[in-house]
């Protein structure tokens, strides 16, 4: 396959950045898109040009960490997937593909493709977890009866893997997906209520001093979400944040 | 509970409930306004009643207007916040991939029902306000004499296809922000009803009819007289 990619490259977080332009004359169909950037990157490495940075971990499809938004779209054209995920075989021979980082005032860019998602820790650093004492004297998990239902989805929620694409796809750079599933995974399980209250509000609190912007329920997030997080743990987490509200305001 | 209303979900219930608010005040208008379409005394009747009634001039006139500036405001507020958490702009961006465009456009959707809204003022409740309470003249009367007055005035405004045509449209994008609208709120203060097959259903059905009534009543009264 030919192609041609246009690519956002940016020196460091306060350098302008810019897209420039790069052929590749044999591409496999069968390769992943980090395997076809990593042929560019080579090419450019032996024409002692500066190879594209880009953030990539487990090529597994559940690290979350490669941030691009191909043609338009957090992860490119298919859905459910990671960019690792996405083979060749989805574009087309002579297809001209463009590639920018996320987007968000919230996710600034550190080099060319990588962002810096640490407001994502920070939300969960203000209350995405739970405190157990971990001194020996822990109990075994099963003594706590927990329905399947809810179990499942507490575990559909814990399934998000923080790479942020709800973000980047969203028309307001909202993160209330992230937040929705991080709040979701603990409210739906008796071991998250102990700390229910101040989490959804201190959550909420540093997710708004983050920079991030107001869901405006179009969905986007949803379906770009490589793990297909659903809106209903937005819906969950509003009624969370009203129910510590009336508990302590 | 002031910080609740200060926080980004807060904000986005102050927009849902303005919102339920609106949903429920055009089904009171809608149903007024068809009682032209059968019944010129019936028309008149109501329009006499909500004109002069306290209760409606009073306490729920002031309770609408407010309701309606709260929520522009605080949309194009919301809107504007929402720009700003985006600095840098994609070169490519498919937002119809994962989205509807009314989903994306409500800012757009509002102002046009907005513009409306001012015409709809210039045109019903300012004469109305004029003739009421500066002319002091609270009878309903026509100027003859010869019965109500609200029926006429109707007919006339209608009468000028400009102002049909931009009912009209005003109308449509009504309906566009509705599609969207509608179920939002719902999700918005938590419910996850909104994304129902039922609810969605209901949302659409209210977001193409109420508006469709209102467009026609308009070219009724525009082609019978």
């Amino acid at each position: 396959m030919k192609l041609t990619l246009k690519i956002w490259r940016q020196n460091d977080a306060k350098a302008k950045g810019k897209m420039m332009e790069y052929h590749l004359n044999d591409v496999s169909p069968d390769m992943s898109f980090l395997e076809m950037l990593d042929v560019l990157n080579q090419d450019l490495i032996d024409k002692d040009e500066e190879p594209i940075a880009f953030d990539h971990d487990c090529r597994e499809g559940i690290c979350g960490m490669c941030s691009m938004f191909i043609n338009g779209r957090a992860h490119g054209p298919d859905r459910e997937i990671t960019v690792c995920q996405l083979h060749m075989r989805s574009f087309k021979d002579g297809d001209t593909i463009t590639i920018e980082p996320w987007r968000a005032k919230a996710f600034p860019i550190i080099k060319d493709l990588i962002v810096d998602r640490s407001a994502f820790d920070r939300i969960q650093q203000a209350g995405g977890f739970i405190s157990v004492n971990t001194s020996g004297n822990t109990q075994d998990a099963n003594n706590i009866l927990i329905a399947k239902d809810a179990a499942d989805t507490a575990m559909d929620a814990a399934t998000c893997i923080g790479c942020g694409a709800c973000v980047a796809s969203c028309k307001n750079s909202s993160a209330m997906l992230f937040v929705g599933a991080k709040v979701s995974q603990y409210a739906l399980l008796p071991q998250g209520q102990v700390e229910a209250v101040d989490r959804v509000k201190n959550m909420v609190a540093q997710m708004d001093l983050e920079g991030f912007g107001n869901c405006t329920n179009t969905g986007a997030c949803e379906v770009e979400c490589p793990k297909g997080i659903s809106l209903e743990n937005i819906a969950r987490m509003n009624r969370e944040l009203v129910k510590a509200n009336m508990i302590k305001f | 509970m002031s910080g609740f209303f200060k926080s980004s979900i807060g904000r986005k219930y102050a927009m849902a409930l303005s919102a339920f608010f609106l949903i429920i005040f055009l089904i009171i208008h809608l149903s007024v306004n068809m009682t032209s379409l059968f019944s010129k005394d019936v028309f008149n009747e109501f329009s006499h009643f909500m004109g002069t009634n306290p209760l409606v001039q009073f306490a729920m006139q002031p309770i609408l207007i407010f309701g309606v500036v709260f929520h522009f405001i605080m949309g194009f507020v919301l809107e504007m916040k929402n720009r700003s958490a985006r600095n840098v702009k994609y070169v490519k961006n498919t937002g119809s991939a994962n989205s509807s465009w009314m989903s994306r456009n409500m800012l757009l959707s509002g102002a046009v029902v907005l513009a409306f809204l001012v015409l709809h003022f210039i045109d019903f409740w300012i004469p109305e306000m004029n003739v009421k309470y500066i002319q002091g003249d609270m009878s309903g009367l026509l100027s003859d004499g010869d019965g109500y007055r609200y029926y006429e005035e109707l007919v006339h405004k209608f009468e000028n296809p400009l102002r049909v045509g931009a009912y009209v449209l005003a109308f449509v994008l009504l309906a566009l922000h509705l599609l969207h609208g509608f179920t939002s709120a719902f999700q918005s203060i938590g419910a996850t009803m909104g994304r129902k097959k039922t609810m969605q259903n209901i949302g659409k059905a209210y977001s193409i009819l109420i508006p469709l009534g209102f467009i026609v009543i308009a070219l009724f009264h525009h082609f019978n007289h």
